[in-house]
């Protein structure tokens, strides 16, 4: 082989096609997650604020974890997780009801997710997680934690009851 | 080059192989036990007090499993391969040697506090849980110990550069470099976490840590550990399976693009680890979505590449029409078979991972099952299962002996293959359907739902045949090194030759300074304003907890 030749990269039809395909189909995927995101308003948590985690169960509007209505069928939850059980772990509303839940912890990181929907979420000590859901059907949603926070982490979960 | 010039590496090599053999072998056998307690038949109670919880065996199953058998097999693996691919033994002997005592004394440390139940933290030990400080410790000197190999196959490279000047480098350092010097990139992360947060935390040093500056330096590193786990099965499939096959590296230049592009890709892309975490905003984790496709990129071009390659020999071997020659692959050969099983695995661990990826689908399956089922299709399986075929040849070279068994060693590679199909579809099911937690002791759940019970079942029969696929491999693997008979004639290291002399490679594809340069910067641009922030921001109020 000459040295002076400087070597090309050199693709094979089949393969340069290959490619091609690969590189569109990943496109194709973004596009539809952009859309899907932008478009039908899917949520996932940014963030809201900062609270301390050694007074946040005492001071604030997670001393009294709980449902509060703001409209009606409007309503805001604070929810505390600890080691291991959401407060309150019980949050009945009528059906057609908006829920927006801001939840944090006051000990170890947690999870937060609501069975059968795009509920789902970390839960920080020292964050805030925020999210909005609206329960049209009427039923019980149970919410699990997902993160492991101790030898107590398989019981730690509660429910939405959404009545007719 | 004479074998025995490699004698001191390969000494070394063989510590490393015999380490990781043995963090599999008491890792492994916690699986089977999770797997039989999501079926409620609970075998935890036989073992206290010496596990104390489901959860002690799941840290020791995910720290001994996806750290320390990944991590040792792959230096003690490159520390064997390197030196005869460069065909001049590691630069400085005394390296390899302060490598693996850092290693050791690393692994030691951090198994004492986890054996002892004082770490039962899993393989993230997201904080505020607290582990006692030997475990952190540890850990970090493992990934020390795993750089100053690293380094060492540098000086190597080196020195073999200065004598080569203009040749192409062969084609199993070139990829062994690429992931040593990826990994050093992507564990500045977690070097972070441990040395900034973590280590003085647990030693009393600072009071508190921030759990979401905790968790992103975690996953900075966390996402490239998986192609620090990956791509060592890719050069084997790439560099070494064509050789086995009877075939040909089908395109030298792609197959290094491929791995410069997992240089460039591995990093800046973390957040999607993250998409449900409150502290960090949904543009960047947007971003990140989108620089987790294009990371997909260089593994669609490795599925051509491979099996191009396979199809070459499978055709020398007397196959003939459009998949004919797919049978004539040496199915026989146990280390082919294993790594051939693990790559068709892959395929799907490859799709569920686009899933994952993907910024909305995965609010449905994020720390549910699904994601336990996703990397057990991919460490457990392309990975784990490529590396126990590559003990296959590696073993025999290494000790001079015959595999004691070969049948036994294809039905081992079946039975995993088949094991996990079963142990992943339940897996994935149950995460996708009804959002099953991951991490969690089903079996005893009082929210565990009837509906969940066959796909429980299943990963319970996926999981029992795993276990006498473990049990094959062990009985193997023992029988080779103390009862085998002598190798009747003498193993080489499967090195594939490439269609096109690898001098035609473009030089582009083998210049270290431009790619390196690109990954500063897409690190820089993809992190670097997030990590300001959460740095400038962060609170260290979270005191620790010992919850377990």
């Amino acid at each position: 082989m000459s040295s002076h030749v400087r070597p090309q990269l050199h693709v094979d039809v089949y393969e340069k096609r290959w490619l091609l395909m690969s590189v569109g189909l990943l496109v194709l995927f973004v596009i539809a997650i952009s859309l899907s995101s932008f478009a039908y308003g899917i949520q996932v948590p940014s963030p809201e604020m900062r609270v301390d985690p050694n007074t946040v169960a005492q001071e604030g509007p997670w001393a009294q974890p709980g449902l509060r209505e703001l409209a009606p069928g409007k309503y805001e939850a604070y929810m505390l997780a600890q080691t291991w059980a959401f407060l309150p772990n019980t949050i009945t509303v009528k059906a057609g009801s908006s829920i927006t839940l801001y939840i944090t912890s006051k000990d170890v990181q947690h999870g937060f997710q609501l069975e059968g929907t795009n509920v789902n979420l970390m839960v920080l000590p020292g964050q805030v997680s925020k999210l909005t859901a609206t329960f049209r059907q009427p039923g019980e949603y149970r919410f699990i934690c997902h993160e492991y926070c101790g030898v107590g982490h398989h019981i730690m979960f509660g429910k939405v009851v959404v009545e007719p | 080059m004479n074998e025995k010039a490699y004698a001191s590496d390969d000494k070394i090599a063989a510590w490393h192989i015999g380490i990781a053999l043995v963090a599999l072998a008491l890792g492994s056998w916690f699986g089977p036990l999770q797997a039989w307690e999501h079926a409620k038949v609970n075998l935890y109670s036989y073992l206290a007090p010496g596990i104390q919880s489901y959860y002690q065996g799941l840290t020791l199953h995910a720290v001994l499993n996806a750290l320390v058998w990944t991590t040792f097999f792959i230096t003690g693996f490159f520390t064997y391969i390197v030196p005869r691919s460069l065909q001049r033994p590691l630069r400085y002997p005394w390296l390899n040697k302060l490598a693996l005592i850092v290693m050791v004394v690393g692994l030691v440390m951090a198994a004492i506090p986890l054996l002892l139940n004082l770490a039962t933290v899993l393989y993230t030990f997201y904080p505020p849980l607290k582990a006692n400080p030997f475990f952190y410790i540890g850990l970090t000197l493992v990934v020390v110990g795993s750089w100053i190999v690293g380094y060492n196959l540098y000086f190597t490279y080196g020195a073999w550069r200065r004598d080569n000047p203009g040749v192409r480098t062969p084609f199993l350092a070139f990829g062994a470099l690429i992931t040593m010097v990826m990994w050093q990139i992507a564990t500045l992360g977690v070097a972070a976490e441990m040395l900034g947060m973590l280590i003085p935390w647990s030693l009393g040093l600072i009071q508190g840590t921030d759990p979401q500056l905790a968790r992103t330096f975690f996953w900075f590193t966390g996402h490239p550990l998986v192609y620090f786990w990956l791509l060592p099965a890719y050069l084997s499939w790439y560099g070494m399976l064509p050789k086995q096959a009877g075939g040909k590296m089908f395109s030298d230049a792609l197959a290094r693009l491929g791995f410069w592009l997992f240089l460039l890709l591995s990093v800046p892309l973390g957040f999607h680890h993250q998409y449900v975490d409150p502290g960090v905003p949904a543009g960047w984790k947007f971003i990140h979505a989108v620089l987790t496709y294009s990371v997909a990129f260089p593994s669609l071009m490795t599925a051509f590449t491979v099996v191009a390659s396979l199809e070459i020999g499978g055709r020398a071997r007397g196959g003939k029409g459009l998949f004919g020659w797919i049978f004539k692959l040496p199915w026989k050969d146990p280390s082919y078979a294993a790594q051939n099983l693990a790559m068709i695995i892959f395929a799907f661990g490859g799709i569920g991972g686009l899933t994952n990826a993907s910024y909305n689908v995965n609010l449905v399956v994020h720390n549910t099952s699904w994601v336990a089922g996703h990397f057990h299709l991919t460490v457990g399986t392309a990975v784990t299962l490529t590396f126990m075929g590559i003990t296959y040849w590696l073993l025999p070279k290494m000790t001079g002996k015959e595999l004691w068994n070969r049948k036994l060693a294809l039905v081992q590679s079946w039975l995993w293959f088949f094991g996990m199909i079963l142990l992943g579809n339940g897996l994935h099911i149950l995460g996708l359907r009804f959002g099953v937690p991951r991490r969690t002791m089903l079996g005893a759940a009082p929210y565990a739902s009837p509906e969940w019970t066959p796909f429980l079942i299943e990963v319970a029969i996926g999981g029992t045949l795993l276990f006498l696929s473990l049990l094959a491999y062990f009985i193997n693997v023992l029988g080779t090194v103390f009862a085998s008979r002598p190798l009747s004639k003498p193993v080489e290291m499967p090195v594939a030759e490439a269609v096109s002399e690898p001098q035609l490679t473009p030089v582009w594809l083998d210049r270290w300074v431009p790619w390196l340069a690109g990954t500063a910067v897409l690190i820089a641009l993809a992190y670097g304003p997030m990590l300001v922030q959460l740095i400038g921001q962060a609170q260290l109020t979270s005191p620790g907890f010992k919850v377990w």
